[in-house]
């Protein structure tokens, strides 16, 4: 919807009001997603058999199995653990993240993505721009610097065995490895995953992400998606006529078009709305958000009673096509 | 202030859509984020609010205490500031962080509100030359999403219409000395006047075009700001530049007429919010800190 940029009346002062409780959303009791659950906080007691083994998320307190973190209790046979709800990237092989580059080193990255440590992308790991496969030289150590930069976003995916940390840019890339201190190192090896163009990152927490075949979604509505499993969100305008690779190291730094921009605040504000209220977010759910939004302005998405109103229509959406 | 990093092309999306007159999170130029307001939730000051601006928290708390009125205003009390920018709000106010941008807060809050034109700092003498009342006005950071001053100045202007101040008698004894005494009823208590108490509107340039109530991604694009402070007929009281780049004429000017209109917008709502809010009086719900 356009707004008239001249008359500027009493509606465009600002939306004050007395803050009220903010009541969680839910679909009914009978469809808690509680139900067959076992939740804890730190300190309760998982169990007193001696006979478990400990994983992550508790510890022994006297002969009895304690968590301590906040979360669901997972039992494989005879290993018990506990999974918390909210938590720092935990980054696994093969997943795919979007990150920012905060600092430039010797033939290496330092890669901002949510997690404990900083995330490593090592200059062999990254496709030269033109796309050539050859030893990395001196000169390019000295050039790292115009390829990716300080703030700059990049797509990732992480691979096997290194462990090692990565850095402000925007950019997308797959996690190869875990070191031994529980850094990750990225590659971006396919020419999917590289420097970000423009678009709107949104940071939300990595455990709403659902896990899935593919992070990269072109949906319907005009924009693209990329949901990273660290929890950032990228959106950005769908690509143009021509496959631009994601993988190149040109920007276009066109303007983009009014249409595009309004699909890809309302997306930011819908993931914003989603989160907000914890519910689970793939291409589906965000689409589904998406649609039900359409009769409000975008900037009204952000008030709470509107919030609550769309993301119940989605659940409601979301549990129809399950059923 | 906080800040986040942007990439160029980031930088670039941001500044179109400012001249676009579609922000990121969908608002125009003059919109701004949601706000909710809430006065009288610490118990051992004499006014208290909480205001939170998109995901901006601030904490204001004022205290009545009797003091000794200046020497070159014998007749008037005064106020004092302190800004507190805590290491909730972000991990950069660890330790002294946080003192050299509440430095400069309270600096600013000094040169908005504490003069005669803003406040009745008439009605806060106690006897002249001898007693007043100084209100201590203490500000606390909680979170810091962008537009702290904006926040502060609407949460002090609550604090301040919630200041409930003592009524003190003064009674001569034998020996012609003065005699304070403060009324024991708690409900006699004095109000004071907010209605000419400024609201500081903050504007950052961001491309050709200047915003309201920017975000910190906004802000990592701006290179200049100007914090106008506005009354509720209009009138601007405060202007200063923060930023290291710099304006030319014809944007003061411009920034300034759009600061004059988005200001006064403001202040008839929040008057009338707080007024309901009053009204409401021991039937309101009190939200506090963990709703």
């Amino acid at each position: 919807m356009r707004r008239l940029n001249l008359q500027k009346t009493e509606n465009m002062a600002a939306d004050m009001r007395l803050p009220t409780f903010r009541k969680q959303v839910s679909l009914s009791p009978s469809l808690s997603a509680l139900d067959g659950k076992d939740l804890v906080v730190p300190g309760d007691v998982i169990t007193s058999d001696t006979g478990f083994m400990r994983g992550h998320g508790t510890y022994m307190d006297e002969e009895k199995l304690t968590a301590s973190v906040a979360g669901e209790v997972e039992r494989v046979n005879k290993l018990v653990c506990v999974r918390p709800l909210r938590t720092r990237f935990n980054g696994e092989v093969g997943d795919v993240v979007v990150g920012r580059i905060t600092e430039v080193q010797q033939k290496r990255w330092k890669v901002e993505t949510n997690s404990r440590l900083d995330s490593v992308l090592l200059l062999s790991s990254v496709n030269l721009p033109g796309g050539e496969l050859r030893r990395r030289s001196a000169e390019d150590e000295l050039t790292m610097r115009d390829y990716l930069q300080e703030g700059d976003l990049i797509s990732v995916s992480s691979d096997l065995t290194l462990t090692s940390n990565l850095g402000p840019f925007s950019f997308i890339a797959e996690v190869q490895s875990v070191f031994s201190d529980g850094a990750l190192s990225l590659h971006t090896r396919s020419l999917k995953y590289g420097k970000l163009g423009q678009g709107v990152l949104v940071q939300l927490s990595p455990s709403l992400i659902k896990r899935q075949k593919t992070h990269f979604h072109n949906l319907p509505c005009g924009a693209s998606i990329i949901l990273g499993n660290n929890g950032f969100v990228w959106l950005y305008p769908a690509p143009g006529q021509q496959d631009e690779e994601a993988g190149g190291y040109y920007t276009s730094l066109e303007p983009v078009s009014l249409s595009d921009r309004e699909v890809i605040s309302r997306l930011r504000n819908c993931l914003l709305a989603l989160g907000a209220h914890k519910v689970l977010l793939y291409d589906t759910s965000v689409l589904y958000c998406y649609e039900s939004s359409l009769p409000h302005q975008i900037k009204d998405i952000l008030k709470p009673e509107v919030m609550e109103e769309i993301v119940m229509v989605t659940r409601q959406k979301l549990v129809e096509q399950e059923g | 202030m906080a800040t986040v990093q942007v990439s160029e092309a980031e930088k670039v999306y941001i500044l179109h859509g400012v001249r676009d007159d579609l922000r990121v999170d969908g608002r125009g130029c003059e919109d701004y984020r949601h706000m909710e307001i809430e006065t009288d939730m610490v118990s051992n000051t004499d006014g208290s609010a909480k205001v939170t601006l998109g995901h901006t928290d601030v904490l204001v708390g004022v205290k009545a205490e009797m003091g000794k009125p200046r020497p070159m205003v014998p007749d008037e009390g005064y106020l004092e500031f302190f800004v507190d920018c805590s290491a909730n709000a972000t991990p950069e106010f660890e330790g002294r962080g946080g003192d050299e941008l509440g430095m400069e807060l309270s600096n600013t809050l000094y040169k908005v509100f504490n003069n005669r034109y803003s406040v009745d700092l008439k009605s806060l003498c106690i006897s002249p030359g001898e007693h007043c009342w100084v209100l201590y006005v203490d500000v606390l950071l909680l979170q810091c999403d962008g537009n702290l001053f904006d926040a502060i100045s609407v949460a002090i202007k609550a604090a301040l219409f919630n200041t409930k101040i003592p009524k003190v008698h003064i009674s001569e004894d034998e020996e012609g000395g003065k005699e304070i005494e403060l009324s024991d009823d708690p409900y006699d208590c004095m109000r004071l006047n907010v209605e000419n108490v400024p609201c500081i509107v903050t504007l950052c340039k961001v491309g050709h075009r200047h915003v309201v109530d920017a975000t910190l991604q906004e802000k990592a694009c701006s290179v200049a700001s100007l914090i106008i402070s506005v009354t509720h007929k209009g009138t601007v009281t405060c202007v200063r530049k923060v930023g290291g780049g710099s304006l030319d004429p014809e944007s003061i000017f411009e920034m300034t007429e759009t600061g004059k209109r988005v200001g006064k917008a403001l202040h008839a709502p929040l008057m009338a919010l707080l007024q309901e809010e009053e009204s409401l009086g021991k039937k309101r719900q009190k939200v506090g800190f963990l709703g």
